[in-house]
């Protein structure tokens, strides 16, 4: 091997010995590294999770309901394959609305998401309101297509 | 044809032109895409007008990913072929593209606030953003602190090839996990999803973030040259003044 070969061989071999450590490790962390739970994620675990957790989803479409005059809400979390109840007290993001993606972070109560945060998830459709409109005009609109897809 | 480029006196000469060129290319796209990003182009149907930050976000942040593979290539050129002028271009880089991803993180958190609700989220997109800038001080600390040049280089592109392990984390972190961040919605597979009236500010303002790279890499590979001619001056007039070698 020339000392050319060699230097790349070294250069070569560090990244193949980082990458696969990093895979490793990335692997090994598994769902801990996502940001959030699906309903379906949670419906899935043995056990329910204790302590803080974050939930992600589309707020299902006629399930909010606003309570103690607008300062708290209660909404369901829904992906595809299962629901998730959601009690939150607080400011909601200004693209919270039903259809939405949300990620929103509390304690699991017996079923139902006790939730201190709530965040709104943006899709990674961008478009003006006259294209949306005139989308929805023409029947072509996907309600909670745009948006998140679990 | 790359080694005929290699002498630094005639790099240094064929590169001079280009900074005034690709500087006034960079002025003229920034005041196209700043006017297209934030006069002549839609609200959006969602985010209203705060979607005018990604205009400068997303090419930010494209720039951030680009960077970081030119610096990391270069290094990787300059440890195993040793050619002259790869170290130059991988250390001029660095500081470029560690400001972009510093303007991709603050224009994030600022758009953020408003849309998500929150400055920050340790998501995975955020927090491998956050990792390529460390990386980037990371490299620029080695320059900074190893004395000896071609020690430096050395370890500098170890450290810069470590790291583009991170590279395809940062880009494929939205899709692989869960992330409050949300997936590509032009590099992606079925095309991209924004509307084409919001494509020319992104893409003016893509441009005129990698002319401005442009004239600010052959801007700081000259000076870099330059400073290395004038410390090799110096050393050569003490040899003659004192007579002897110094260590």
């Amino acid at each position: 091997m020339t000392r050319k070969q060699k230097r790349l061989a070294l250069l070569a071999g560090v990244f193949a010995v980082a990458a696969g450590g990093v895979a490793l490790v990335l692997t090994a962390l598994g769902q801990s590294v996502a940001y959030f739970y699906t309903p379906a994620d949670l419906s899935r675990l043995a056990a329910p999770p204790s302590g803080l957790i974050r939930l992600g989803g589309l707020v299902e479409a006629g399930s909010v309901e606003y309570a103690e005059g607008g300062a708290a809400v209660r909404f369901v979390v829904i992906d595809e394959f299962a629901r998730t109840p959601v009690f939150y007290r607080g400011p909601l993001p200004d693209l919270f609305r039903e259809g939405q993606g949300v990620v929103t972070q509390g304690r699991l109560v017996d079923g139902r998401l006790e939730a201190s945060e709530v965040l709104a998830k943006h899709d990674e459709t961008y478009m003006p309101k006259e294209v949306a409109d005139a989308l929805k005009e023409q029947g072509r609109w996907k309600e909670e297509g745009g948006a998140y897809k679990p | 044809m790359v080694t005929e480029y290699a002498n630094p006196e005639k790099f240094s000469r064929l590169a001079r032109p280009f900074i005034p060129a690709l500087g006034a290319m960079s002025v003229l796209l920034f005041t196209a895409g700043l006017y297209y990003a934030l006069f002549n182009s839609p609200a959006d149907y969602q985010q209203g007008e705060t979607v005018r930050i990604m205009y400068v976000h997303v090419p930010a942040a494209w720039m951030a990913l680009f960077c970081y593979a030119a610096m990391a290539g270069a290094s990787a050129a300059g440890f195993i072929w040793k050619h002259p002028l790869a170290d130059v271009a991988a250390k001029a880089t660095a500081p470029i593209g560690a400001v972009f991803t510093a303007l991709a993180l603050v224009t994030g958190s600022l758009w953020g606030k408003p849309m998500w609700g929150t400055w920050w989220a340790w998501d995975a997109r955020l927090t491998s953003v956050l990792i390529l800038f460390f990386l980037y001080l990371g490299y620029i600390a080695i320059w900074e602190t190893v004395e000896e040049r071609a020690r430096a280089a050395r370890l500098a592109a170890i450290v810069a090839i470590v790291g583009a392990v991170n590279l395809p984390v940062v880009k494929f972190s939205v899709d692989w996990w869960n992330s409050l961040h949300q997936p590509a919605s032009v590099f992606r597979a079925g095309g991209p999803t924004i509307h084409e009236s919001m494509r020319p500010p992104l893409f003016f303002m893509a441009f005129a973030y990698m002319t401005t790279y442009g004239a600010l890499l052959l801007v700081s590979m000259r000076a870099e040259l330059a400073a290395r001619r004038l410390a090799r001056l110096e050393t050569l007039a003490t040899e003659k003044i004192s007579g002897v070698r110094p260590e």
